[in-house]
């Protein structure tokens, strides 16, 4: 029974790692082009937040089919 | 409801089934209880996610309707302003986004942008509220956030592929078998472009196929770790007053964070449809 929650938690760890690094170089990029050219700031940052959102998709589906693994299919194996 | 002491994990079940409605295997319709849910098989209907979804989009096209038939332009109140900011502003994303002709694809972007949004809305309502209301009727499940529900994602993301093949096949016709066929390598020697086409045709149909899949299942997990994290935290407020005061601050900081979410994913959904249609539109 205790695998499912190791496997549930490594997909939740890895994948918000994974994003984590990604979103973090991307908010460097962001601060570096906006002090680069103060005026396009807005534009930018309209944009990092798409870019975070579609980024974002991949950690929360794995914690989302983790969350289902935790607490639909765990309680069943008991 | 649960009558008397009910563990969490029965709790977190409980708020995590929906209202399901279908024939079981005795040929008798009906909604079913925790016990025979998994009987009802495949063709069960979520009727809770059917009503609160098909009541907002209801919701969505009666005040955009009743402000549009009373548009004016001298006085205009400040629910039109608000409505007409709406418009400017998706009319905007499409324009930057899709380059074809077709005059559907603001509309769609409009309807589904508000209509996700809507859905996406219901997730701040406190998690027990409306379970325990209508309850008190006697339903036993009711989960009111129709896009943790992911046929309902799903389904939108399948029927915006339909869309994408259609005007496919209807802008480029032979063009898009070729754009499948011929994509990624492409050699003078006809001989061995023959060859690689089944290869091609391979990478094309699995980054074809990734695409409603993401979009859906993007919807589906935001909003479903979301809503699971509000009902962790509600899970909280059975644990005495210190632990029911942090659950307080958790629960407000998660829905602050969690507007943000809401936005961004009916957002991003809108914006991906529009970059499909104009993918599917594209004639080179």
């Amino acid at each position: 029974m205790e695998l499912i929650i190791i496997a549930a938690a490594l997909m939740i760890s890895i994948g918000g790692l994974g994003v984590a690094i990604g979103m973090a170089m991307l908010g460097g990029k962001l601060l570096e082009s906006t002090a680069r050219q103060p005026e396009l700031g807005p534009m930018l940052q309209s944009k990092m937040f798409i870019v975070v959102a579609l980024l974002d998709a991949v950690p929360m589906i794995g914690v989302g089919i983790a969350m289902y693994l935790i607490f639909a299919v765990a309680p069943g194996l008991a | 409801m649960a009558s008397g002491e009910q563990t969490s994990t029965e709790y977190i079940n409980h708020h995590l089934t929906n209202l399901t409605f279908g024939r079981f295997p005795d040929g008798s319709w009906g909604f079913a209880t925790s016990k025979n849910i998994e009987e009802l098989g495949f063709m069960a209907i979520h009727v809770d996610s059917m009503i609160w979804s098909m009541g907002l989009a209801a919701l969505f096209l009666f005040l955009f309707h009743r402000v549009a038939v009373k548009a004016t332009t001298d006085v205009p109140t400040g629910f039109q302003n608000f409505v007409e900011m709406i418009v400017e502003f998706i009319d905007g994303q499409v324009k930057e986004t899709f380059h074809g002709q077709t005059k559907m694809v603001a509309p769609l972007a409009l309807t589904i942008f508000c209509w996700v949004f809507l859905m996406n809305l219901m997730d701040l309502v406190p998690v027990d509220l409306v379970p325990w209301l209508i309850s008190l009727l006697g339903v036993g499940y009711h989960k009111i956030v129709p896009t943790t529900d992911p046929n309902v994602t799903m389904g939108m993301a399948f029927s915006v592929f339909a869309l994408m093949i259609f005007y496919s096949f209807k802008v480029k016709g032979v063009g898009f078998i070729k754009e499948l066929t011929l994509q990624p390598f492409t050699f003078k020697n006809p001989f061995v472009q023959v060859l690689i086409i089944p290869f091609n045709f391979l990478l094309e149909i699995v980054s074809l196929i990734a695409k409603p899949f993401s979009l859906g299942l993007r919807l589906f997990g935001n909003m479903y770790a979301g809503e699971m994290i509000f009902i962790l935290i509600s899970l909280l407020y059975t644990g005495g007053l210190i632990l029911g005061l942090m659950g307080g601050v958790l629960q407000f900081g998660w829905a602050v964070f969690h507007i943000l979410v809401v936005t961004l994913q009916a957002f991003i959904f809108m914006v991906l449809t529009c970059v499909y249609m104009s993918m599917a539109h594209e004639d080179h």
